[in-house]
This record gives C-alpha cells, sequence and structure tokens, in this order.
C-alpha cells in the first residue's frame, strides 16, 4: 500500500476494509467469481428484475406499515379526523388502517407505495414467465428454476391476497367470504376446512392475526429463501442468451456484473421505486375509507379483488347458477363454485407448472440449452401460451364485467353470454391464428435469408428486362434468422421388433408420437447454407428457381417450406 | 263539563269521540308529518302553463290526461318530487327508448319545471319537491350516511356511489352530478328501477345524513387522482398502463444501452 501514493485516501480505506474482510471470510472468492458473472443485454431480461426490485419495496414500506397495524378483530370506536367514518364502530384492524391513511405521517404514501408495488410484483412475476415461457428458457438444464419461479408466483399470489385481507373493511371482507365459499365447495373436506381456516363459523375473530401471520413471516419468508434459490439457479445455470455471431450453447455473451451490470440494475431498482413512489403518491389505490368497517351484510357494486385474482371472479361470474347444484345422498355437491373456483384455477396452474416437463417428454430433447429461442420458431408452443393467455384474459374481463356495462354502455346480460362462448371458443382460435402466424413469420424470415432486403431500386437490363435491386441481409440479421435447428416428429419404432415380440413401452410412444406430430408436424425449417449458398450463385433474382431444382436439403424453396405430415407419412 | 258527562252514555257517544279521534290524528298527522308543505302555494296560472307544456311535451306518451298507456306509467298521484327529479336531470322528455332514460342537459328552464311540477301535483297528491333545509348537507351526519348508504344504496350505486350495473342494460347512475336536492328526491320516487324509500324506511333526517356523506365524496380521494373510484379493476388497468408500462419503457432504455 505504501507504494501506491498516487491513491485517494478513500480507495485507500475501501482496500484495507475489503482486505480485512478477506482476510476473516475469504469472500474475495466469491466477490472475485461474482463481480465477472457475465449477463448478456437485452430488455427482457430486465422482467424478473422488476419482480425482485418491487419486492424489495414491499418488504421496505410492509416494515413501515407492521409499526402501526393492529392485527386484531377487536371491536373498538373510531374517533379521528376522517369525518364519515367518525363514531362508527369498527375492527380495530380497520380503525388502524384509518389511522395510517389519515394520521401517521407519509401513512397514506406508504400504504399506497405498498399495494400499487403489489400489484406491480405480480405483473411483472407474469411477465417475466411469458418471456421465459415464450423464448423456451425453462428448458434444460432450467426446468427446475423454473417450477422455483412457479412456486414464487403462488407465494406472490398469496401474498397479495392474505395482505389485501388484512384492513378488514367490506372489500376485503367479501373475498374472504369468497375465499370461505370455495373451500365448503369442496366435497366432505368442505366445511371442515372453512371451520380450520377461519376458527370457527366465519367471519370469527381470528382470521385477521391468521392471515397476518402468513402476511409478514410466513409467505415473505419463504418468497425471501426461493428467491435466493432462484437468482442461485441463475448464476449456476448461466443466464440464456438471445441467437447472434459468437452466441454458441456453451458461451454467454454480454457484460462482467460489476461494474456494468451493478450500475444498471442498481440504476434500474431506483427507477422502479421511483414509478411505484409516484404511483403512490398520486394514484388512490384501495380506498378502504370508502368501503367502510366490514360487515357481513352489505356487498356494493363493483366489488372485485385485485388484478391477479380477477380470473378467479371471471370464472364464478361466468358460471351459470341453475342446475349446477348437485344433491347427492343429502350433500350439496355446489358445481357453480367448485368448478371455477377449485378445478379452473387447479387445471391452469397445473399445465403452467408442468409445461416443461411436458414439452421434454415430447420433442425426447434431453439437450441443454442456452439460447433463448424466438417465440416464431416453436409455433405450437407459442401458440400454447397464447391460448392460455387468452383464456386468462376472457376471465379477467368477465370478472370486471358490470365495470364494462357501465363505462360501454352494454347489457351485463350480453356481456356474460358473450364471454361464456369466448371462454371456450376464443383460446382454440388464439391458438390457431397464433401457429399461422409464427409460420408466417417465419417464410418471411427464409424469404428475406435468401433474397435479401428489397431496396425499391429498379434496375433495367440492356435486354429490357426489369429487377428490383435486392440488398443481401448482414452477418447479425441473417444469424438471427437460421441460426436454430430444424424440429422434427419424435420416430415411432414399430410395435412388434425384430423377433415378433410386443415391445414394451410401445403405446407411451404411440401417444408421444402423436403429441410430437401435433408440436412439429406443421413446420418452415430454416433456411440450410446450401440453400443459401445457391440462392446467392445464382443472384437474386433467379434464385428462386435454381434453388428449388436442387434437392438442397429436405427443403427446397421458401414456398414449398410447409412439408405438412411428410414423416406422418412416412411412419 | 256536567253536560258531557250526562251525555256519555248517548248512543252516538261513540261516533262523536270516534270522530274526535280521527280528527285529533288527523291533526297531530299534519303536525309532525315530515311531507313538506311547497314552498309556495303554486298558482292557478303555474297549473295553467304546466299544463299546456304537458300537452306539447309528454302527452304524447303519458297521455293528454297523464294517465299513462301501454309501457308508459300514469303520473296521476307521483307529485311534484317524481317531476322535479325527471325533468331537471333531463331524463324526461326522453329521446328514444332504451333499457331506461339516461340523464342527459334538461330541456326545460327551472320555471318551466316548476310549471310542469304543479301540474302534474294538481292532478292528485304525492310526494312533494324537499325544502331547502331538508336537503342542506349541512344538518346530516356524515357517518351515519355512510352507514346507510352501504346497507341501502352501495349494491347498486357502488361504495361511493359512483354508479354500477344492474341486468339488461340498466344501471344505477353515478351520484357524483346529482344535486342534493335530486338525491332526496330520487329516494322519494324511487325512478326508473330504484326501489322508493319511503319516509318510514329512511326518515328525513337520514335521507339527509345520506345527503351529507354523499356531499364528503365531492372533496375528492385524499389518496390522489381517485382513478373512477370503480374498485380494483382500474388500479389493475393502470399498474399495466403506467406502472409496467413506464418499467417497460426503462427496462428497453436499460437494454440498448450497451457499455
Amino acid at each position: 500500500m505504501s507504494q501506491n501514493t498516487t491513491q485517494s485516501r478513500g480507495a485507500t480505506a475501501a482496500a484495507a476494509t475489503a482486505d480485512y474482510l478477506d482476510q476473516r471470510t475469504g469472500i474475495g472468492i466469491a466477490v472475485k467469481n461474482f463481480a465477472r458473472k457475465v449477463f448478456p443485454d437485452h430488455w427482457s431480461f430486465l422482467l424478473g428484475e422488476i419482480a425482485l426490485y418491487s419486492f424489495l419495496v414491499l418488504v421496505l414500506t410492509g416494515i413501515f406499515l407492521t409499526f402501526f397495524f393492529v392485527p386484531s378483530m377487536g371491536m373498538t370506536v373510531y374517533e379521528g379526523p376522517f369525518a364519515p367514518m367518525d363514531g362508527v364502530e369498527m375492527s380495530e384492524a380497520f380503525a388502524s388502517v384509518l389511522n395510517i391513511s389519515f394520521e401517521v405521517t407519509g401513512g397514506l404514501l406508504i400504504r399506497q407505495i405498498h399495494h400499487w408495488a403489489a400489484l406491480l410484483f405480480i405483473a411483472a412475476i407474469v411477465t417475466h414467465m411469458m418471456r421465459v415461457f415464450f423464448t423456451g428458457a425453462f428448458r434444460k438444464p432450467r426446468e427446475v428454476n423454473w417450477l422455483v419461479g412457479f412456486v414464487l408466483m403462488l407465494l406472490g399470489l398469496a401474498a397479495g391476497f392474505s395482505g389485501y385481507s388484512l384492513p378488514d373493511d367490506v372489500l376485503s371482507g367479501n373475498g374472504l367470504r369468497i375465499a370461505d365459499g370455495v373451500a365448503r365447495s369442496i366435497p366432505i373436506v368442505g366445511s371442515y376446512a372453512s371451520f380450520l381456516l377461519f376458527g370457527g363459523e366465519f367471519p370469527g375473530e381470528v382470521i385477521i392475526p391468521r392471515l397476518y401471520a402468513v402476511h409478514i413471516l410466513l409467505v415473505p419468508g419463504l418468497i425471501l429463501a426461493l428467491v435466493g434459490l432462484h437468482l442461485l439457479l441463475v448464476v449456476l445455470h448461466k443466464h440464456t442468451h438471445y441467437a447472434g455471431p459468437g452466441r454458441t450453447e456453451r458461451n454467454v455473451v454480454g457484460y462482467p456484473l460489476f461494474p456494468v451490470y451493478v450500475a444498471k440494475a442498481g440504476g434500474f431498482f431506483f427507477i422502479v421505486f421511483g414509478v411505484l413512489a409516484l404511483m403512490g403518491a398520486t394514484m388512490t389505490i384501495n380506498p378502504v375509507w370508502n368501503y367502510g368497517p366490514y360487515d357481513p351484510s352489505p356487498v356494493s357494486a363493483g366489488a372485485q379483488p385485485d388484478w391477479y385474482m380477477l380470473f378467479l371472479e371471471g370464472g364464478l361470474r361466468l358460471m351459470p347458477g341453475q342446475g349446477t347444484e348437485w344433491v347427492i345422498a343429502g350433500f350439496t355437491i355446489p358445481m357453480n363454485i367448485l368448478v371455477p373456483g377449485v378445478i379452473i384455477p387447479g387445471l391452469l396452474f397445473t399445465v403452467l407448472g408442468a409445461y416443461p416437463f411436458v414439452e421434454a417428454w415430447v420433442t425426447g430433447d434431453r439437450r441443454e440449452h442456452h439460447i433463448a429461442e424466438r417465440p416464431r420458431n416453436n409455433p405450437v408452443r407459442t401458440g400454447v401460451g397464447v391460448a392460455t393467455l387468452t383464456a386468462f384474459f376472457v376471465l379477467v374481463v368477465a370478472g370486471s364485467n358490470d365495470i364494462l356495462a357501465t363505462h360501454f354502455g352494454l347489457s351485463i346480460n350480453d356481456i356474460t353470454w358473450v364471454l361464456r362462448v369466448a371462454l371456450i371458443v376464443a383460446p382454440p382460435v388464439a391458438f390457431w391464428a397464433t401457429k399461422r402466424i409464427c409460420l408466417g413469420l417465419q417464410r418471411k424470415d427464409r424469404e428475406l435469408v435468401l433474397h435479401g432486403h428489397e431496396t425499391g431500386r429498379i434496375v433495367r437490363f440492356a435486354s429490357g428486362e426489369y429487377i428490383e435491386v435486392h440488398r443481401p441481409l448482414d452477418e447479425y440479421e441473417r444469424w438471427v434468422r437460421v441460426a436454430h435447428e430444424p424440429k422434427r416428429p419424435v420416430a415411432l419404432l414399430p410395435a412388434y421388433d425384430e423377433r415378433g415380440v410386443r415391445r414394451k413401452g410401445y403405446r407411451r410412444d404411440a401417444l408421444r408420437a402423436r403429441v410430437s406430430r401435433i408440436f412439429f408436424e406443421d413446420r418452415v425449417d430454416p433456411v440450410t447454407p446450401a440453400e443459401l449458398v445457391a440462392a446467392q450463385a445464382h443472384g437474386e433474382h433467379d434464385a428462386l428457381p435454381s434453388a428449388s431444382a436442387e434437392p438442397v436439403g429436405a427443403l427446397p424453396a421458401a414456398e414449398a417450406a410447409v412439408d405438412r405430415g411428410a414423416d406422418a407419412h412416412q411412419a | 263539563m256536567k253536560a258531557i258527562a250526562d251525555r256519555r252514555h248517548h248512543r252516538m257517544a261513540p261516533v262523536v269521540l270516534l270522530l274526535l279521534a280521527l280528527l285529533l290524528t288527523g291533526a297531530v298527522y299534519a303536525a309532525l308529518s315530515p311531507t313538506p308543505a311547497e314552498a309556495t302555494a303554486a298558482s292557478e296560472d303555474d297549473i295553467a302553463a304546466g299544463a299546456a307544456l304537458f300537452r306539447t311535451n309528454c302527452a304524447t306518451c303519458h297521455g293528454p290526461g297523464a294517465e299513462g298507456r301501454d309501457g308508459y306509467p300514469s303520473l296521476i298521484g307521483v307529485g311534484a318530487a317524481a317531476v322535479d327529479f325527471q325533468v331537471s336531470t333531463g331524463r324526461m322528455p326522453m329521446q328514444a327508448t332504451g333499457p331506461q332514460a339516461p340523464a342527459k342537459p334538461p330541456v326545460f328552464d327551472e320555471e318551466q319545471i316548476a310549471q310542469l311540477a304543479a301540474y302534474v301535483a294538481s292532478l292528485a297528491p304525492g310526494p312533494s319537491i324537499p325544502t331547502a333545509d331538508q336537503v342542506d348537507p349541512a344538518g346530516g351526519d356524515a357517518a351515519n350516511g355512510m352507514a346507510l348508504f352501504r346497507t341501502n344504496c352501495a349494491m347498486c350505486h357502488g361504495s361511493i356511489g359512483r354508479g354500477g350495473a344492474l341486468t339488461e342494460g340498466k344501471y344505477a347512475p353515478s351520484l357524483g352530478g346529482s344535486t342534493p336536492t335530486q338525491i332526496y328526491e330520487a329516494m322519494l320516487t324511487g325512478p326508473s328501477s330504484m326501489p322508493v324509500f319511503n319516509d318510514a324506511n329512511i326518515t328525513p333526517e337520514e335521507k339527509q345524513d345520506i345527503i351529507a356523506f354523499l356531499e364528503e365524496q365531492k372533496q375528492g380521494s385524499p389518496g390522489g387522482t381517485d382513478l373512477g373510484a370503480v374498485g380494483p379493476v382500474s388500479e389493475g388497468l393502470w399498474v399495466w398502463v403506467v406502472g409496467m408500462g413506464l418499467l417497460l419503457g426503462a427496462a428497453v432504455w436499460i437494454g440498448a444501452k450497451s457499455a
């Protein structure tokens, strides 16, 4: 240190501190490794960070709120500055929320930031999940991390719902009543589950303290632990990156964590906090003083849960009531609640959690994948994703049907019927349309790679012939469009082996072959190097006929690129 | 006194007593009845002018004598309050048939509305227009109004009266633009799908409490813009539009800024 006279005192002190810590904890190795961690640059890789930073904001603002919130259902009479509640009997929980909102300095701001951050947390998780899903970033080796993220999403919903219920206002009580109804709809265990949850008959006197423990201890603790695991796995697996020259399945191209990503990510935290503070300061959220203290009898118009629970509300609103309550041997099976409240979300979440394993089984692909796919290059997966989102969106809209009716001057009955039909019809239509759009985009990619960009320059030859000059793609543009590998349905081995013995596992293989055909029957293969050479050797204009005449690869030309069912015929 | 005592077994005594009791009840009712007297008694001229306006603008549907016809209600006995509410909010005269008459800028001025109300009130007795004292928000208890509103009104009009959907395209309108008089009249007369909240159901003092509660809402939300005050749906919409919108923009910007 002594010979380093040019170094500032601050830097010397920092170095001394680092040295002190390193000698006692050996942290230097970890920091060195971590600081050199490479992250690729792309906006879509920052979506998970929005969720992470929202969570940090939630923890910070949540700690503040715990200082003032009283998790008690004991009754009290509110006396405070808010006139429409003055002298009203209410639970201590609700009174403390009014206190936070109107008397604690900065309380309303922190409360609103907390609630906006909660909505943003789930929105960012969902968007991040969409990015991972549509780019196939859940493939080996990341299936487990997908599951961790999936559980994090469920925990996010649990955190949101438990927090939404804490203020003990009419709206949150309505939500709890629906949760109670859904619990009761489960055959046999339903009423026991409800009594267990509420410590007796709804609403009881224990649910707020219980939800408080869930909301500030159990769920955040689990989220924190799983976020740690989630990030650890990201570090272990390395980040995925998009295809480009020099980017392979064996490397990551990007910038080191220190200093580039520390600056970028750190800066992004402040942007997220800033946006949330802006929203909390200017936009009212969950005005519990409008809803009033909980009382089981009133339900106001416009009673809805937060957006991430709206799909459940939508299911309940769409489900016909008449004839769907089955009475079997004196026991009521309320299908009108069981289907939208338990079965539909159960199905949705099962599909979401299991998808990576289903796709791995269908493709039979056991290799590691570190290059994120373009959504168009896996039309069926993209279609499945869009169809699921469509169903989710229809349910969200159904949950908002009364707001739509008043704001667009529509009949709520008509909306409900249209959405009942849409819930069944729209997802398959969305699947089909998405798949066709993906195939169309792939054809467009082939066309571009083979012929280049249209320039609008028309050239006339001496012979009188006119052609339009096409500008070939540069290395980077082309790479993106040809890097993916062509996919084929898995081949099905015959049912009987050469000695005429029935092969074990044939039926499972047959099923797999059938699903695999659904996935990869319609496809557009990327341009092969041979096709490209052929196209360029003959000049832009007549590349097409010559390419189709030459037997390069399985697919002669762009127009004939969809070899529908070729393998099916062979099999 | 002796003369009365002598005749107390007279066979007409019960009849006289009954008459006296009826008279007393009537007198007490007249004294205590909350039904407001018209501030200014309508003159014959007002009624005549109202009748002329009625024949030109209302008789097509409600009939020349306001007796109503198929699909159009009779206005005999609806009272001045109903006329004042329907015409001052622009609901009547109706422009087109629909699930319910929408509020729009009123067609008539105050004087014409008073004349129409006087004419309809002259047909048969009915609820009259409340006085300024009765609808003064300052005289009501907003906290009690909040409790009453939540129990009686919020299931259609929403938690603070921003409106809500009913069946088949009908709706409970937003009360944000309603005057205290109109709110009182609506409770008294039950326009469209709204039930009548008579004075036995919600007393005049309680009606005033509700008006006081609704007036409180005009102060705006303490939390900033109220996003329409329609509940979590608009909050969900705005977290995607503003929150995710701004942050996706920021993410694209950060992602594009290569070191």
